[in-house]
């Protein structure tokens, strides 16, 4: 199968300095990459879907150096990743799960060595449908702090015949993390959850 | 008086097809809104000075934001609209005040250009409202190629109100430009 037709792409950052409580002496920074695909299997079923996963592996990791430049350019910033897809109403959550591999291949291509499970969640929808993307520390998927989630969506996207593809990353902390649990100075990092 | 920033964003747009047609190069659309406080939330005040100076320092911080997160020369921006959402304990005046009378002119500066209007929209709304901002180009506003919009939204904000109901904060977006 040729690659990903891209119809196009939206990257969000957001930098946050407080919600209510002490102001940041570094903001802390959410940023999505998002891109519009062509759904190659929408409107009918098909059995093997195997080889577009291989396809959208250059995506991901297009997607990945994207988002980390738009963070800043430095990879090492980055302690926090999720991923995500929306179906258009054509195609199937399997077509979704399609991204787990090479979103996830393309984000740890880029981060170095990071060992967590990258977060993720997947939907079929509608133009405009949002999808809240969780965020969960790249070497440890227990550090309590780093919970975290970023809303993302376009208005126009996804068509019925099309996938959203989403990957996103954060910087830090939720900006005024004070709910217990693991600390990130607390990882072990061995086993990727602590 | 100066703006009080929860949060900024931005967003950038990449176009490469419509309807199966390639574009070249991709039309690139950008939005940097800031979540500031609203310092007149929850009262009535005459005196709005306090907004116009907070639109003035907003337009150049934001227009900056955009073109940054475009990679461009500014003078290389072709179009340009800007919107303001205010949280529920505001009013639409308010948005009006940040808007307006300063808020044009640092745009220009960082431009360089700008002869047209820069034309806006507001609301007034609670949390994750959408804002459509007309686009319109930056030298000749009958530019009819050039009439477009861009929507944009934050999840978490405007904030109805904070603390004893005295606080609220409305968003800011400015230039959305097209290279």
């Amino acid at each position: 199968m040729p690659e990903a037709q891209i119809r196009k792409k939206l990257i969000a950052v957001e930098e946050i300095f407080h919600e209510g409580g002490p102001i940041a002496t570094v903001p802390l920074r959410r940023g999505a990459a998002l891109t519009v695909i062509r759904n190659p299997y929408a409107g009918s079923y098909v059995q093997d879907i195997l080889g577009f996963m291989d396809d959208l592996k250059p995506l991901g990791l297009e997607m990945a150096r994207a988002l980390v430049a738009a963070l800043g350019g430095d990879p090492k910033v980055i302690q926090g990743y999720g991923k995500g897809a929306i179906v258009g109403a054509a195609g199937e959550l399997e077509h979704g799960a399609l991204w787990h591999a090479p979103g996830g291949y393309g984000m740890r291509e880029v981060l170095g060595d990071a060992k967590a499970i990258v977060a993720s969640t997947k939907k079929v929808g509608g133009p405009g449908s949002r999808l809240d993307v969780p965020i969960t520390h790249i070497n440890a998927s227990y550090v309590r702090s780093h919970f975290d989630s970023m809303e993302v969506g376009i208005t126009d996207a996804p068509r019925a015949d099309e996938i959203v593809l989403a990957l996103v990353m954060s910087t830090g902390p939720r900006i005024h993390a004070r709910s217990g649990g693991l600390q990130a100075s607390e990882i072990k990092g061995i086993d990727g959850l602590r | 008086m100066k703006p009080s920033i929860r949060k900024i964003a931005t967003f950038v747009e990449e176009t490469h097809t419509e309807m199966g047609r390639t574009i070249t190069p991709p039309t690139r659309r950008a939005a940097a809104v800031a979540v500031i406080e609203n310092p007149f939330a929850g009262k009535y005040v005459e005196d709005l000075t306090g907004l116009m100076l907070i639109g003035e320092e907003l337009g150049e911080l934001l227009t900056q934001r955009a073109v940054a997160a475009l990679g461009i020369d500014p003078t290389t921006a072709e179009s340009y609209g800007k919107a303001t959402a205010v949280g529920e304990n505001g009013e639409l005046e308010h948005a009006a005040a940040i808007l307006h009378p300063k808020l044009g002119a640092p745009v220009r500066k960082v431009l360089g250009k700008g002869a047209a209007l820069i034309p806006s929209s507001k609301k007034r709304g609670g949390l994750g409202v959408v804002l459509d901002i007309p686009l319109g180009h930056k030298d000749a506003a009958f530019v009819r190629s050039h009439f477009d919009g861009m929507e944009v939204r934050i999840s978490d904000a405007p904030p109805r109100q904070r603390n004893h109901g005295r606080r609220c904060r409305h968003r800011q977006r400015t230039p959305v430009t097209l290279a």
